[in-house]
């Protein structure tokens, strides 16, 4: 069907491979996406964290650099846990920003259109559809957190030595599975909102307001039963708790202990967290809805 | 040695291809409806649909909530059936319902697309969904959009075009991917008459091009008579009839109708004995079924003969209209709609 010919005519080339279908879903959003300069600017500074922490892996590492700037940055900055779960909290706050700007019309974009047929009616089941919404913010996510937190791993290890790579590898799966328990959670969570809020305002301040609110709850519950289960509901709490038990350091933000969660407890309400997210998403998005 | 090079772009590539899947069965039905019911909140939209359709171009009609759209969301997928199953090109729709879809092109009744895009963006994704690649895509859009005549607007949003550019977008992304079988829902409508008369050549040449199967499911006869070769006609979730339009226009070649004054008891009486088949339409029409051996002449001779004139006289084919009419009328037969019977009023 050459432009010149006006001919219908099957198409009879070679197919992409059936698994790698949702990936093109995040390829032509990111169009969308990096048109606004305002969000290519803020993803620009998502990497100044990391090149600072790179710096200071280097400058840990060069003794004259130390002695032109008279500093001890092995007692000031060291290289630990701490230092990578910094890192990991600080860039997993970048990602709520992230989230914030292009998770909203993911979905809601599709349904105000009517365009959920178009996508079902092809090789395309709901859930490739979901987790092609959920990638575009997967990936661009994973490029700001454990994909450069484990650069910077990797850049100390070789710096410092096998030896201090061998005595703290579980940094870096400490690093891999933090940054991907917010990144599901984001995603999961940011899609859900969308395919159930349309407005794009409106979408952005439930992303915000599900956690100020979930934090209200538990204290209300805490302060009201004397108990410190209450921190059930706090989303904050409960993704520090599985944050610090993966850093080996409790009780990192120096919560009360009335407030601090058993980490399994933690790890099951995100599970259940994220089940809910997944059940409202099976709910929403359908080819077509029926009234029943 | 087709077979050959597919098979090596497979192995270097991991890659399929969608012209040389393994073929049905050479004489399945394009759909094989085997009991289809549908059923939401108890409430049965599709009753026991049976039947083969092979045309190369399938009207689906029926009036308003009579399952059409259901049916042909039940094909593509959306929905589960409740009991039975359909086949397209001989799979199952329960089973195989990826495999089909890539088979299919798909026109939706409502405005679907993606507002903030531009035409060829969006067919281009489109096509990449049903798993083109890129460049194969971006240049098959482009075709489609030409094909479908807007070729010169392709890089305008979508969200800015009129209601028949709209249209026209819908069928490109359609069939952008070169389905076998395409699903048109009310593709004409809102169309002003030119746009309309445009949809209308776009089916035709689509289905004269022996390339792909069209399901057309419209309320509008008109649109249904131009473009289909058979149709179904749905009625509460049943099919009322099923037929082959071409073959009715066929069987019906020696159908008249005839306008007359006089005493027309007696001359349908005449009429009687000569074996014709006949039906009063109004008071002063009636329409006959000529037997072999039976001659216009001889109707003018039994007229002269009982004093009635013969005002007009035409070979005519029930109308889609009258099949449609006479389906939503009695609730049809489960197949074509017959002639006019004896003494029908």
């Amino acid at each position: 069907m050459a432009v010149y010919e006006h001919t219908y005519k099957p198409y009879a080339g070679p197919l992409t491979p059936e698994w790698s279908r949702f990936l093109v879903i995040p390829r032509h959003a990111y169009r969308d996406v990096f048109s606004s300069k305002l969000f290519t600017g803020f993803f620009a500074l998502c990497f100044v964290c990391p090149l600072v922490m790179a710096i200071l892996i280097y400058l840990h590492h060069n003794l004259t650099a130390m002695a032109i700037f008279q500093i001890n940055l092995r007692d000031l900055v060291p290289i630990n846990g701490f230092f990578f779960q910094f890192f990991v909290g600080f860039q997993t706050g970048l990602a709520f920003l992230l989230t914030v700007l292009i998770g909203p019309p993911l979905v809601s974009r599709d349904l105000a259109n009517n365009a959920l047929p178009l996508y079902l009616c092809r090789p395309l089941s709901r859930a490739e559809y979901v987790v092609g919404k959920m990638s575009v913010l997967i990936i661009l996510i994973s490029a700001v957190t454990w994909i450069p937190g484990e650069l910077l791993f990797l850049f100390q290890s070789y710096l410092e030595g096998a030896g201090w790579a061998a005595r703290n590898l579980w940094i870096a799966g400490a690093v891999f599975i933090g940054s991907w328990t917010w990144i599901l959670l984001l995603a999961l969570l940011s899609v859900t909102i969308s395919a159930w809020v349309k407005w794009r305002l409106a979408a952005s301040a439930a992303l915000f307001g599900l956690f100020i609110i979930s934090n209200a709850m538990g204290f209300m519950v805490n302060g009201v039963l004397v108990t410190r289960w209450g921190s059930l509901f706090n989303l904050t709490i409960i993704m520090k708790t599985i944050e610090d038990s993966l850093f080996r350091s409790p009780n990192s933000m120096n919560f009360p202990n009335w407030m601090v969660l058993p980490t399994a407890a933690a790890w099951i309400m995100l599970g259940l967290f994220l089940g809910m997210c997944v059940l409202l998403l099976t709910r929403r998005v359908r080819a077509y809805e029926v009234v029943r | 040695m087709d077979n050959a090079l597919t098979k090596t772009a497979e192995q270097m590539n991991g890659v399929a291809v969608l012209s040389k899947e393994p073929e049905a069965a050479p004489a399945a039905p394009v759909i094989d409806l085997d009991g289809l019911s549908v059923t939401f909140g108890g409430r049965p939209i599709l009753r026991e649909l049976r039947g083969e359709l092979r045309g190369r171009a399938i009207g689906l009609l029926g009036p308003n909530g009579a399952g059409k759209t259901t049916l042909i969301h039940t094909l593509l997928g959306f929905h589960s059936p409740s009991s039975g199953t359909a086949h397209i090109f001989g799979r199952d729709i329960r089973n195989e319902a990826k495999q089909i879809r890539t088979l299919i092109g798909y026109m939706p009744e409502r405005d679907s697309f993606i507002a903030n895009m531009t035409c060829v963006h969006f067919v281009r994704l489109m096509a990449e969904l049903s798993g083109l690649p890129s460049e194969a895509a971006l240049e098959r859009a482009h075709e489609a959009l030409f094909y479908v005549g807007l070729g010169e607007a392709r890089y305008r949003k979508v969200g800015t075009y009129s209601l028949g550019m709209k249209q026209l977008a819908k069928l490109a992304q359609a069939i952008v991917h070169g389905p076998r079988l395409i699903f048109l829902d009310e593709p004409t409508n809102g169309l002003d008459p030119p746009a309309r008369q445009r949809m209308i050549e776009l089916i035709r040449q689509i289905r004269d091009s022996g390339k792909a199967h069209i399901l057309l499911s419209s309320h509008l006869l008109r649109d249904v008579e131009e473009c289909c070769e058979e149709i179904l006609i749905v009625k509460q979730g049943r099919i009322v009839v099923s037929c082959n339009l071409e073959e009715e226009r066929k069987s019906n070649i020696k159908f008249l109708e005839i306008e007359t004054r006089g005493d027309r008891e007696s001359f349908v009486e005449a009429i009687a004995t000569l074996g014709c088949e006949y039906a009063l339409t109004s008071e002063r029409r009636l329409k006959l079924v000529l037997q072999n051996g039976v001659e216009i002449r001889d109707l003018y001779r039994i007229a002269g003969e009982q004093k009635v004139q013969i005002r007009r006289l035409n070979f005519k084919r029930d109308s889609l209209e009258d099949i449609f009419l006479k389906a939503m009328e009695d609730g049809g037969v489960p197949q074509a709609a017959g002639l006019p019977v004896r003494g029908q009023q």
